[in-house]
């Protein structure tokens, strides 16, 4: 297997204009959050990237992307359908070609050298495979993700045989379909925003979206795909976060910094903050 | 190892399944005590679950029955304090290291045996049911809800389809539920008892059906009687609304939602918190309701959540409980995404889940009910059955079975739909009116179980076979046979086991159906827990609308004959029943179709009327509007109760405007019965006066601290337990030939412990079968009273004191018996004097529940009794301390004052005058309790009553655990009785070896010498009443609380402690004048049975054949 396209979606009619917030990076440059996102597909070694977008966002994305707008395709999805109808919408652009696939409103923080989607696509061409990042999560945050259920593949640390597949368990569920055996009581493996796919899990996002109204989610998909193919889960090093979250945007920036340049900086000013802020319960 | 651990351990099931009887039989006291020690040492190094709870049960049982059977007749003991309040703090295993130390320091006697019979069987239950509670803790899918311990950490979220609103003036969608209830075919024994299930998965067997109902004559058809509703509100509260109970809450707080008793609600609470919408590991967290609400549901809305039963009363043995509890949680779990489907049936895998969480929920609100109880949520008729535990059941290792049921739905290729038909057509569903505890009963078939007694190790086999019956007669779809083997079951195994599943009001109603149907009576059907309640009763389809009409008449007959024996809770119905074919069931209403059941309505809009409008929320007006126009415009209401506006109009009137006060009635009514009474409103003043300035209570029943208190010695006592010379049984028999001796019956109890409160005529309850026939303690008393005057050619006198609850069922029920044939005087003295109850003191009720021992409960059950007590605090605060109770059944208001006043009653009521008139030879009595049944004229004891001379001579026994409230005591240096409320504390009565069985010689000539009479004064009514007055000013007062059931709704009962006073008659030993003996007798003789639960020991330590021997029938 060899990577070299990928997928990013940001279509959300609410989340849109998430990757156009300005962060500063490592390095202590001022980026947007695209051009973060697209520096991590391209440090992977991707060659192609195909953003799907709301119709008439593609001025901004190619702006904000500065200097690599020219490695990006643009797809518009017309209608709000849904996550998997987004996804969808890139399978010209795919071809017959597995492809890195990753979502526009999440920031990755590697804990190594390598970027966390090379250390993605690593697993998937060594196993030839489809492999999704999945993140030990506790149960509270169940609401928000996609979680996986499985058993670890022999010899190898952090990765999952997937056998199920749940969009937004309750922890009911989870606790009678998705526990894993090592995992602390009450966390869940749940996806990363990052995938590597192949392009069956186009085509079964078609069949998806013929079979019914409703939105269908990539989990829905993913779902079959263990059922069709062999399909694993990597707990991979390094973090991810939500700049859609409540604060989101706030703690993916003071990650960045405290692990940059800027580290004793940012240190120092929270400090003082720290010291002189009273605290909400005094106001 | 000993012959007990063998048996235990052993793998091999002939071994395993040897009886704890075999295993004792001929064995010696220093035998079982060595065996006793073994076994100890092994239940503490046993790892295994059931190996240590059998030991547990075996020790039990041998200190039960065993070990007082071989112990030298003169023993006596003493138990430890310290052990006594280690029992009650639930630390069994405290309490068994004292009493054993004692045992050992002391030698073993009946008194260390019972305390630690009664420390090993509460160990063994408390074992079991903590492994209960882990495995229902550790089900998958449950785990969680114990994990989250703040609202923030929420992880459940409302689904989407309950927050679309139509329009922005729409109500949130409606989310309603129906369920049916459950109905056994045949139970194998009461083997959904959690215990059993896990310990015997293979007998774990059990047929139920599920059934919609409607109350014949009032329903047009059967229907699902449970339903339930949840929707958004836009308040941010949790409101919960049982519309049957009519009660309902805003819970503000998470910590509210804990507070199981405060309100009718606590069902619906454990509901909630089961279903995981308020998790279990919230409990103690101080966070306002909305907080987990607005992450739950979002900022500034709130969840409603309405239960509505359809009239099916408490005792149905339908679980209508566990079916309503599985219908709010199936209805919690849709709601927040848990299982799959919002609407429609349920897939397998969620049933499982809803029926773990039912479990859960049982547990929570501190209630307990079968495995198979939650079958409602299950459609159809299905094989409920154990399941083995395996590898990566949380159970493995630790219990043979699974907590978790397997449930096999039959469908219509085994149960074709033509023998549903048939059974429809053939039975007639019940409910026979009374509601009792069934509790005690699953206790007994545990302890049994795990002992394997012979008998019903045997029946529990007939059971499983039966079963089997069952279904193949099911199968073939022969009704006819199911009523056949039905029977056999109630009237086999079933009362093999448990001989107290009957009662005479059913085997009336049986022997009545019997002879009025004949062959056309194809058998009875037992449903569940004890029989009385729900029942079946299966008929020739020709016959059934005919049977029905006559149950109905029967039913509400043999009430009437029975009512003052037995406690009934509510009039007979008879049902009629659909066999539920789809389960439970959801549908989402949503637009104009969201509005709720009329009754709902009827419940909580006058709570909103009586709000300024600006009070109410955007919705709760649009409600009301919308209700007005309802009414107006005639439209119907509700989508199945067919009601059309009016309907609605009138209900909303009728719960809107006042009627006439029926109080008022009950006010006259109790206003005569206390005049009828002798009621003493001088004296009920004064005792108030002195009651709320803190002169009498619980406190001042008290001696003062400074009396010396100490057992008595040998040379007080006589002790005939070893036998009686044989010149005084000649003595005895002397006397009763001359006709001198006559028996006085205390009969004026309503038995309150016997029926937990119901109020029933105790001496008229047929309490157990002799020679194959239900017989009540009148009955027996008068049939030992027979072989006395019998054997010993004399004649006997016998007279029943009553007060004003039994006199007229006791001169009524003799009349009807024709005295049961008495050959002798028979006489009723009935009360001349009655109390009015009052609310009690918070002080009092302080005093009883902080100073005085408690017995701790389960963990979870005493969150409940907390919780309940802080609400009745409350009641007596809100209603007035010391005001009159009277917001009860008249009878229920008024109290007996006490035992003193029995024999002065005689007195002044002219019994005695009439008898000495009858039988002028007579000059002893024996006055006993009704329910001291092994007490009767002994011919030794009456001899040495006579031959000393003293006017008392009282009955005492060797103290058990169990023989609670004072005893025989040297007090300042003489010797009398004394009440357990007098002692200065606790530990006094731990000192005493004797206690007082109440029973009492009595020389006529002497008593009345101590009032200042003489026999020709008794009919003179003013000395008497001067005599009685001086006399009753020298007995102490004492204030008691009294468990008081209140009944309402359907079944319902709250339980209120109320205050009354008393006089005894064991202080009349304090008097320095009257001279006083006591013969320490055999237990069998003292024995008193107060509660139903002793009655199974009864019969099994041989008591009751002891007493058998005593009798002579008509």
């Amino acid at each position: 297997m060899n990577v070299r396209k990928a997928v990013i979606t940001a279509a959300a009619p609410d989340q849109h204009t998430l990757p156009l917030q300005q962060l500063v990076d490592r390095g202590g440059q001022n980026k947007t959050a695209l051009q973060l996102i697209v520096e991590e597909v391209t440090g992977a070694g991707i060659e192609e990237i195909c953003l799907v977008i709301c119709p008439g966002d593609q001025a901004a994305y190619e702006q904000s992307a500065g200097e690599l707008q020219g490695l990006l395709t643009f797809v518009e999805q017309s209608e709000p359908r849904g996550y998997g109808d987004a996804l969808s919408r890139a399978k010209d652009f795919v071809g017959a070609e597995p492809f890195l696939h990753l979502v526009g409103d999440h920031l990755y923080l590697s804990e190594t050298v390598v970027c966390c989607a090379r250390q993605l696509i690593n697993i998937a061409e060594e196993h030839d495979c489809a492999v999704s990042a999945v993140q030990a999560t506790r149960e509270n945050k169940l609401p928000d993700f996609g979680a996986v259920g499985g058993t670890h593949v022999a010899q190898q640390a952090r990765l999952y045989e997937v056998t199920t597949v749940v969009e937004k368990p309750t922890p009911t569920q989870a606790e009678q379909e998705l526990i894993i055996a090592g995992l602390r009581s009450g966390y869940y493996q749940c996806f990363f925003g990052m995938h590597v796919l192949t392009p069956l899990v186009m085509e079964i996002l078609t069949g998806l979206l013929k079979e019914t109204d409703r939105r269908v989610t990539l989990s829905d998909a993913l779902a079959r795909l263990a059922h069709r193919q062999r399909y694993l889960a990597y707990e991979l090093k390094g973090s991810r976060y939500n700049i859609g979250a409540k604060y989101g945007l706030l703690v993916a920036q003071l990650a960045l910094s405290l692990s940059g340049r800027d580290r004793d900086q940012i240190l120092t000013e929270l400090v003082e903050l720290l010291a002189n802020q009273r605290s909400g319960a005094e106001l | 190892m000993s012959r007990f651990v063998d048996v235990i351990v052993s793998g091999d099931d002939a071994v395993r399944n040897r009886s704890l009887d075999s295993l004792c039989a001929d064995a010696s006291l220093e035998e079982l005590l060595a065996d006793c020690r073994e076994l100890d040492h092994f239940r503490r190094r046993s790892d295994n679950l059931y190996h240590r709870v059998r030991a547990l049960f075996f020790l039990a049982a041998i200190y039960r029955y065993h070990v007082p059977q071989c112990l030298p007749t003169d023993n006596t003991g003493f138990l430890p304090f310290e052990g006594y309040e280690h029992l009650l703090g639930r630390r069994f295993q405290e309490a068994i290291d004292a009493f054993r130390s004692q045992q050992q320091r002391d030698g073993a006697s009946v008194t260390t045996a019972s305390g630690l019979a009664e420390a090993y069987h509460q160990l063994a239950f408390q074992t079991l049911a903590d492994q209960v509670r882990r495995s229902v803790r550790t089900v998958r899918g449950n785990q969680w809800m114990f994990r989250i311990g703040h609202p923030a950490d929420h992880p459940l979220r409302l689904r989407r389809a309950l927050l679309q609103r139509e329009g922005e003036r729409d109500p949130f969608p409606i989310l309603s539920e129906r369920t049916s209830v459950r109905m056994d075919f045949s139970h194998s024994a009461w083997s959904d008892i959690f215990f059993l299930g896990m310990d015997f998965p293979e007998g774990a067997r059990v047929l139920n059906v599920s059934v919609d109902l409607g109350v014949r004559g009032r329903d047009a058809e059967p229907r699902p009687p449970i339903e339930t509703y949840l929707r958004v509100i836009d308040e941010p509260v949790l409101r919960l609304v049982s519309v049957d109970l009519g009660a309902s809450a805003d819970v503000t707080t998470i910590a509210e939602m804990f507070d199981f008793a405060r309100d009718y609600l606590g069902l619906l609470k454990a509901a909630v918190i089961a279903a995981g919408v308020v998790p279990p590991g919230l409990e103690g967290c101080e966070h306002p309701m909305s907080d987990l609400l607005a992450r739950m549901i979002g900022p500034g809305l709130g969840l409603e959540i309405a239960s509505k039963v359809n009239d099916i009363p408490k005792g149905s043995r339908l679980a209508v409980s566990t079916n309503l509890l599985g219908s709010l949680i199936s209805l919690g779990m849709r709601a927040t995404g848990q299982v799959s489907s919002l609407t429609g049936g349920l897939e397998e895998r969620d049933r499982r889940i809803v029926a773990a969480r039912a479990i859960l929920g049982e547990w929570i609100g501190g209630s307990g009910g079968g495995w198979q109880d939650s079958g409602g949520v299950w459609p159809g008729i299905k094989l409920i059955t154990g399941a083995q535990a395996e590898e990566g059941d949380p159970e493995q290792g630790v219990s043979r079975g699974r907590l978790l049921p397997q449930h096999s739905i039959l469908g219509e290729d085994d149960v074709t739909a033509q023998t549903r038909q048939k059974l429809q057509e053939s039975l007639v569903l019940v409910h026979g009116g009374m509601a009792q505890n069934v509790g005690p009963i699953l206790e007994m078939v545990t302890e049994k179980y795990l002992l394997r007694s012979e008998p019903e190790w045997q029946a529990r086999h007939e059971a499983m076979a039966i079963l089997d019956d069952v279904v193949d007669a099911l199968k073939a779809g022969d009704i006819r046979r199911i009523g056949k083997v039905t029977t056999c079951n109630f009237t086999g195994p079933l009362q093999t086991i448990i001989p107290w599943v009957t009662n005479r009001f059913t085997d009336l109603l049986i022997e009545r159906a019997g002879e009025k149907f004949g062959e056309q009576f194809w058998g009875f059907w037992m449903l569940g827990g004890m029989a009385g309640g729900g029942m079946g009763f299966i008929f020739d389809p020709q016959v059934k609308p005919l049977a029905q009409d006559w149950l109905q008449e029967t039913m509400a007959e043999t009430k009437r004959e029975l009512q003052t024996a037995l406690p009934f809770a509510m009039e007979p119905v008879v049902y009629d029943f659909a066999i539920n074919d789809r389960g439970t069931w959801a549908e989402l209403s949503t637009g104009a179709a969201a509005v709720m059941p009329d009754r709902y309505y009827g419940l909580v809009v006058p709570g909103w009327l009586r709000k300024e409008s600006r009070e109410l929320s955007p919705l709760v007006r649009r409600e009301l509007e919308y209700l007005g126009t309802v009414c107006r415009d005639g439209d119907a209401i509700g989508s199945d109760d067919s009601d059309c506006g009016r309907t609605t109009a009138r209900m909303l009137l009728d719960r809107m405007l006042p009627r006439p006060d029926r109080d008022d009635a009950r006010h006259d009514s109790l206003h005569e019965l206390l005049d009828e009474f002798g009621f003493d409103r001088e004296q009920h003043e004064q005792i108030r006066a002195d009651l709320r300035a803190g002169r009498v209570g619980l406190a001042q029943n008290r001696l003062p601290a400074t009396t010396e208190i100490t057992d008595v010695e040998p040379a007080d006592v006589i002790d005939v337990r070893g036998g009686i010379e044989s010149k005084y049984v000649e003595l005895g028999r002397a006397a009763i030939r001359r006709g001198e001796v006559g028996v006085v019956t205390l009969a004026a109890g309503v038995g309150s412990r016997w029926t937990e409160g119901a109020g029933v005529c105790k001496a008229l309850h047929p309490f157990c079968k002799f020679d194959g026939q239900h017989r009540n303690f009148l009955e027996v008393h008068l049939a030992k009273s027979r072989q006395t005057a019998r054997e010993q050619g004399g004649p006997i006198a016998h007279v029943f004191t009553t007060g004003y609850l039994t006199d007229r069922p006791i001169r009524e029920h003799l009349d009807r018996h024709a005295n049961y044939g008495f050959e002798g005087p028979l006489l009723i003295s009935p009360g001349r004097a009655v109390g009015l109850r009052t609310v009690p003191m918070v002080r009092d009720l302080r005093f009883a529940w902080e100073e005085m021992p408690q017995q701790i409960l389960d963990e979870q059950q005493q969150k409940v009794r907390e919780s309940l007590r802080a609400a009745l605090i409350g009641w007596a605060q809100q209603t007035g301390e010391g005001e009159d109770y009277t917001d009860n059944l008249p009878m229920q208001c008024l109290h007996p004052v006490g035992h003193w006043y029995e024999i002065p009653n005689m007195l002044r009521n002219g019994t005695l005058h009439d008898l000495l008139q009858q039988q002028p030879g007579l000059k002893f009595l024996l006055l006993h309790n009704v329910d001291t049944l092994g007490a009767s004229i002994g011919p030794g004891l009456l001899g040495r009553h006579i031959d000393g001379g003293q006017t008392l001579s009282f009955e005492v026994i060797a103290r058990r655990l169990e023989d609670r409230g004072g005893g025989l005591a040297r007090i300042n240096g003489r010797p009398r009785l004394v009440e357990g409320l007098a002692l200065p504390d606790e530990q006094a009565e731990f000192r005493l070896s004797f206690y007082n069985s109440m029973t009492t010689w009595i020389d006529i000539d002497g008593l009345l010498r101590a009032f200042g009479l003489t026999r020709g004064q008794l009919g003179d009514a003013a000395a008497i009443d001067t005599a009685i007055r001086r006399m009753a000013q020298r007995m102490p007062t004492y204030i008691t609380l009294k468990d008081v059931k209140k009944r309402w709704g359907q079944g319902q009962e709250d339980v209120f402690p109320v205050a009354q006073f008393e006089k005894l008659w064991g202080d009349m030993t304090a008097l320095p004048e009257l001279e006083c003996a006591y013969f320490v007798t055999p237990l069998g003789r003292g024995q008193q049975l107060k509660q139903q639960a002793q009655l199974d020991g009864w019969l099994r330590d041989g008591s009751a054949v002891d007493v058998r021997s005593q009798c002579t029938w008509t």
